[in-house]
């Protein structure tokens, strides 16, 4: 599906969108569930231990979505962006900070000059129910205050109910409305209920012009399963074989500890392919990952095993 | 096809137990697979035990980790009644014990039964005190202010133990119950060449009402185990007792991590009465000021 900057006008129709997504080949659940469990076994150790670590603490956006977030926590947590070990100067920098769209401001202030990039989730994150209006409204809020990605949720009830022409204008408005800043399209693949329809979903975002497929909010579980991944993985892939564009993949929830996020860079490697192992088309959506990771790196550099302690919370 | 029945001729096959690791209240095989023979006094073969490896050290003080604020937060009088239990569940095993550790030190039988006594018994003292200490450590502080004072004991964390190697049972229990009877959680390495009675210990905890990983027992190497440990950043204090001469190089290991560290005791005799001094070690105090009326 080729894009146009009038694709808003010449959306294409439900039946068009039906027909191609429908006919995309199904997705084997088991082998689906059976490869990723077959990668997540692959051994990785040492110095190729170490390159992966510092690989994903450089893809993390770090994440605060809380109702009690402040804007003390957001700049608490953007100086961890900025250095997430203080003990250690070689410890890379978070790849951006994500928050919601009320605190980009004091994101944008407390990140100026570090290379961290600002994400803002928009569009009545996380539940995706507003008017059309009121997701535009919040997208050029969010990008006028100085957002660099934007995080946007589709609407699942009308994607669910077969009115993917709806799904697929909402993004392109989205996409319009975010100017320069990149989109990052939340599926929300916890109440999508079938692979198929994580296929399905993927492809529908790519063609309306995401520039990220993002597999979840964080507040449903499951989130970032590793079929899910694997999934989104392929179809970023395919579409990049078929069109020539490349779009990013960002799992996000419930990726918690390093061997997860290693887990899921062996993925990346092994379905989609090396390109993939760039912070600008792989991402990690996460909070108490980083934690981790800075543990697992001090376990290699002095031997020891780490302790919470001895990392800021948050 | 004819029915064949089980007329008691044949002889039957003994089922014989696999001695594995404790760790948040699960028995895992060690992550690295390994095991190793132990043998009686006589030198006779008596069983494999389980060679847990340093990554099963890290997943016993993750367990523990996890276990602490629960058990720590349970009232003194609940431990208190925890630990009694585990004195019971001992009871029902005394015969298991005294042949474990007939086996393990060369004891005459009457000598175990003796000794699994003690050991039964000392579970009983630290339950007694585990309401008491406080009061014994703690109480109000006279302040020159318009202030209530007081200090309180509590429990340091998760303490590492390392258990006497000469002593399999009562040496066991006296460093294990005082760790839990406070309120903190414990990784314990059993005595490298008499580990089955802690392998025992540890099926009677699993049936005490202890909270999985609240003590946590790994069978191996002591050499192997104990650097990790000592060295480990989220482990709050260190008990040498069965260190032997690493006993040293543990100690400046553990100053990395500032731990608290319990050193051998070349002269302790097991079976005397220890008083405070294996509880105090792992208690920090806490002080509380509190304005009073004028």
């Amino acid at each position: 599906m080729p894009q146009t900057a009038s694709a808003a006008e010449q959306a294409p129709t439900n039946r068009a969108l039906r027909e191609f997504l429908h006919g995309l080949p199904g997705v084997d659940e088991v082998g689906a569930r059976e490869r990723a469990a077959g990668l997540a076994t692959r051994s990785v150790k040492t110095t190729a231990k170490a390159a992966a670590l510092d690989l994903a603490v450089r893809m993390v956006d770090l994440t605060t979505l809380e109702g009690a977030d402040t804007p003390g926590k957001v700049r608490a947590l953007a100086a961890k962006a900025r250095r997430p070990d203080p003990d250690d100067p070689s410890a890379p920098s978070a790849a951006a900070v994500c928050v919601y769209s009320d605190l980009v401001g004091v994101a944008v202030e407390a990140l100026r000059g570090s290379g961290v990039g600002v994400a803002s989730v928009a569009t009545a994150f996380p539940s995706g129910r507003a008017p059309l209006e009121a997701k535009l409204a919040d997208t050029r809020r969010a990008v006028a205050d100085g957002a660099t990605e934007i995080d946007m949720v589709i609407d699942r009830g009308a994607f669910l109910s077969g009115d993917y022409r709806k799904v697929h204008e909402e993004i392109t408005a989205v996409k319009q409305a975010c100017g320069g800043a990149h989109l990052k399209v939340i599926l929300e693949t916890g109440e999508l209920a079938t692979l198929d329809n994580v296929r399905r979903a993927s492809w529908l975002a790519m063609g309306a012009g995401a520039d990220f497929i993002k597999t979840s909010t964080g507040k449903v579980a499951p989130a970032a399963t590793p079929p899910v991944v694997l999934v989104m993985l392929e179809a970023v892939r395919g579409h990049r074989a078929a069109t020539g564009r490349t779009v990013g993949v960002k799992p996000a929830g419930g990726i918690r500890t390093a061997k997860d996020a290693v887990r899921n860079l062996v993925m990346v490697q092994e379905v989609a392919g090396p390109r993939w192992l760039d912070p600008a088309l792989f991402r990690i959506g996460a909070s108490s990952l980083l934690n981790d990771l800075l543990m697992q790196r001090s376990k290699l550099r002095t031997g020891a095993y780490a302790g919470p302690d001895y990392f800021t919370i948050d | 096809m004819p029915e064949e029945r089980y007329d008691g001729a044949w002889p039957r096959v003994a089922v014989r137990k696999t001695h594995k690791l404790y760790i948040g209240g699960a028995f895992p095989r060690s992550e690295s697979g390994r095991s190793y023979p132990v043998a009686s006094a006589d030198g006779e073969h008596l069983a494999n035990a389980g060679m847990a490896s340093r990554k099963d050290a890290r997943d016993a003080v993750a367990a523990a980790r996890k276990a602490f604020p629960g058990w720590a937060g349970r009232t003194a009088y609940n431990r208190g009644q925890v630990l009694y239990r585990v004195a019971e569940m001992m009871e029902g095993r005394r015969a298991q014990f005294a042949a474990e550790l007939a086996a393990a030190t060369g004891a005459e039988r009457a000598e175990a039964e003796q000794e699994v006594s003690a050991a039964i018994d000392r579970w009983v003292y630290y339950a007694g005190w585990t309401d008491k200490a406080a009061q014994v450590l703690g109480g109000t502080n006279p302040v020159s202010g318009p202030f209530d004072n007081r200090s309180a004991p509590e429990p340091t964390g998760v303490v590492a133990v390392l258990a006497p190697q000469d002593a399999p049972l009562l040496g066991l229990v006296s460093v294990l119950a005082p760790v839990v009877a406070m309120g903190n959680t414990a990784v314990l390495a059993a005595s490298e060449s008499a580990p089955l009675p802690a392998v025992a210990l540890a099926e009677v905890l699993a049936t005490s009402d202890l909270p999985g990983g609240v003590a946590n027992v790994l069978t191996g190497r002591t050499a192997e185990l104990a650097p990790p440990l000592a060295a480990h950043a989220d482990v709050n204090a260190l008990d040498l007792a069965g260190a032997g001469e690493l006993a040293a190089d543990l100690e400046e290991a553990a100053a990395q991590t500032l731990k608290r560290v319990l050193r051998p005791d070349p002269a302790v005799v097991w079976s005397a009465d220890p008083g405070l001094s294996r509880i105090r070690p792992f208690l920090e105090t806490k002080t509380v000021w509190h304005p009073v009326g004028i």
